[in-house]
């Protein structure tokens, strides 16, 4: 009973216990085996030759580590009848996922703040209505965004992409801050109104400050979204200003006699990496981020 | 140093009536105590003078200027609220000069108001960490250093103590006093504890469900009561309140407890006149714990009157020991030397100071 002096919840000992806890972590280690395969054959696949890919079975490692397929993958992959690789489309995602999650966050803070802090007559309603703008299926909107854009002179371009994704995240980013802020002490509002500071003054030097937790949530639910993108970025942008997403697909879709499965599988690792980095860099604030939500929401 | 004064104001959330029509003077460096049950709208009320409310109805006077339509900012005005509501992502020293920074007083102006207020306070030693490294009590001290540092012409404080432990709370209590002797500002305090509201006070506003019952001195609120209200909730234990009629048959008596039982105390004579002629009428007898004691236990006087009656419960508090006792099934504490109290079950003789004792008509409620 050494192992019981770690410290801990005290569990019941014996010989069925064990049992279970080794059925429990079977069953887990199957799931990760599950989730994780994929990935493991992709990156594989990406780092072997044709030739190997024809001869060799699907799960059969790489005989040789080979970045032949990343190098085309990313410089010289034919996208429609461009030959560039996907490297001007992740530079367009760039462009156009940064200005969009830092739009979309920094409003929702805003809307977040006068929601919760800032109480007027109405504030419940807009609130209710911003909303049911989470749950609202996006093919519904894709018709009169077109029509808008088109009005404003941003069909085509990634200004409007940016301006697509800025307006259908507002409602998740205000739905994140006003679950936040409703656990900040309403006090402390208060109390910088008597100190003398403006709305914007409360907001800048107060309140956002506060709000790291809830700021790193929605920028990498943002990210996630907007960078992963596909119906708008195909819906709204034609050829030079596609998205990454809308480029894979026309990696992998345009055919040149082979298949080249390396560098397919090379393009779709790139396209993900930048949503897996942000994961790696920010994930546990993600986690805290979300339960804290949860317990004060 | 400022003069406010509330003219017939009156609060409505909705259909609720919070503040009904109160009417309130508080003279220039005057330390007033808005003290009463929870919800009796007593926060309210300081949140419309500070004007984080607006109100419904009536005028608000500053200093002599009418502020009904000037932000918080602009009435010169400082708060301490309960929760100190500090500024967590910033340091002592930032939380403190603040409302001067977002004021745009020079930075030399900001420190030697730091400087003079930290060593006030005593908090000198942690301007530079953020309030959840302080402990309550220094969270306490740099809420009413955020307050003074600003020299406004009024302090609002709203239960600034009720978060602290009882030792940290009589502490600070003494130097909230000492800071108003210093300082010498108008002060309105908001608390639910009536030491705090007796110990603090130049004058205690007692009020409930939104109106002002009784607005005057600590000393005659707690021994001038004007009706059965102010009479209970001030003091500590609470003033013994006991059933009876007034009977007027050779002397004037209040009779109450058991038919089998009655006791009647007999009335001092100016109480008496105060209700002459009023035979039979329903009254309570209003009887502080310690104007009850073991009889023979004081000088003699006049107008004392002896029973006796069994100990139920004997509660010692250290100075004093409190013995409980009944009359007509209602429990009442007397307040007697430790040396003169008897264990629970032995007959114990009570002598009263009818003098002190307050009467009160049962159906009004008010002090006759």
């Amino acid at each position: 009973m050494i192992r019981q002096s770690q410290g801990g919840i005290v569990r019941a000992q014996g010989i069925g216990q064990r049992l279970k806890r080794g059925f429990l972590f079977l069953v887990l280690a199957l799931f990760c085996v599950y989730y994780l395969a994929p990935l493991v054959v992709m990156v594989s696949t990406s780092l072997k030759s044709l030739e190997e890919i024809r001869q060799g079975t699907l799960i059969s490692l790489p005989q040789s580590i080979n970045f032949e397929a990343w190098a085309k993958a990313w410089t010289s992959a034919c996208v429609g009848v461009r030959c560039d690789g996907l490297a001007p489309y992740v530079w367009n995602s760039v462009l156009m996922a940064v200005p969009a999650v830092a739009i979309s966050t920094f409003l929702g803070a805003l809307n977040g703040f006068a929601l919760t802090k800032w109480r007027f007559r109405g504030a419940d309603v807009i609130f209710a209505l911003m909303l049911f703008g989470a749950f609202i299926p996006f093919q519904v909107v894709l018709l009169p965004m077109a029509r808008t854009l088109g009005v404003l002179g941003l069909a085509g371009t990634v200004p409007g992409l940016i301006l697509v994704h800025t307006v259908y995240g507002l409602a998740f980013t205000t739905l994140f801050f006003r679950n936040f802020f409703i656990g900040v002490s309403d006090g402390i509002v208060r109390a910088a109104q008597v100190d003398g500071a403006s709305f914007f003054g409360i907001f800048f030097r107060i309140i956002l400050p506060m709000s790291l937790p809830a700021i790193v949530v929605t920028l990498i639910w943002q990210f996630t979204q907007i960078w992963n993108d596909f119906l708008f970025g195909i819906a709204f942008t034609v050829g030079e200003s596609n998205p990454v997403t809308v480029a894979l697909n026309n990696v992998v879709n345009t055919s040149t006699g082979v298949k080249e499965y390396n560098v397919d599988m090379a393009a779709a690792i790139i396209a993900a990496l930048p949503t897996l980095a942000v994961y790696v860099l920010a994930g546990s604030y993600f986690v805290r981020g979300l339960s804290a939500g949860a317990v004060k929401g | 140093m400022s003069d406010i004064r509330l003219d017939a104001i009156w609060k409505k959330f909705g259909a609720t009536e919070v503040i009904k029509g109160i009417d309130l003077t508080i003279d220039p460096g005057e330390f007033v105590v808005l003290v009463g049950p929870s919800g009796c709208g007593k926060s309210t009320l300081l949140n419309l003078i500070s004007g984080l409310e607006t109100l419904s109805s009536g005028n608000i006077f500053i200093g002599g200027r009418r502020v009904n339509d000037v932000p918080p900012r602009d009435r010169d005005i400082a708060m301490v609220f309960q929760s100190y509501a500090l500024y967590p992502t910033k340091s002592v020293r930032d939380n403190i000069t603040f409302g001067m920074s977002v004021r745009h007083i020079p930075r030399q102006v900001q420190d030697a108001a730091v400087a003079e207020f930290a060593g006030l306070l005593h908090i000198e030693d942690y301007l530079e960490r953020k309030p959840a490294q302080l402990s309550g009590g220094q969270q306490q001290r740099v809420a009413m250093g955020r307050a003074l540092v600003r020299k406004p012409e009024v302090f609002l404080f709203d239960e600034p103590l009720s978060n602290l432990d009882a030792k940290l709370r009589i502490e600070m209590r003494t130097e909230i006093k000492k800071l108003h002797q210093r300082l010498g500002k108008t002060v309105v305090y908001v608390t639910h504890d009536q030491i705090e509201a007796m110990t603090l006070a130049t004058r205690i506003a007692v009020m409930e469900a939104g109106h002002i019952r009784q607005f005057a001195d600590p000393f005659t609120v707690y021994d001038d009561p004007v009706d059965l209200f102010v009479a209970g909730f001030m003091g500590s234990p609470p003033m013994n309140m006991i059933e009876g009629k007034l009977r007027q048959d050779g002397g004037s008596f209040v009779e109450c407890g058991a038919p089998d039982a009655l006791l009647r105390f007999p009335l001092p004579d100016a109480m008496a006149r105060r209700v002459a002629g009023r035979d039979g009428l329903k009254v309570i007898l209003g009887l502080r714990p310690e104007t009850i004691f073991a009889a023979g236990s004081e000088l003699p006087g006049p107008d004392r009157f002896c029973f006796e009656l069994p100990v139920a419960v004997v509660e010692p508090t250290g100075p004093d020991t409190m013995i409980v006792f009944e009359i007509g099934g209602r429990d009442l504490i007397a307040r007697v030397r430790p040396q003169d109290a008897r264990p629970q079950g032995t007959r114990f003789r009570f002598e009263v100071e009818m003098r002190k004792a307050k009467l009160f008509d049962a159906t009004t409620g008010l002090r006759l």
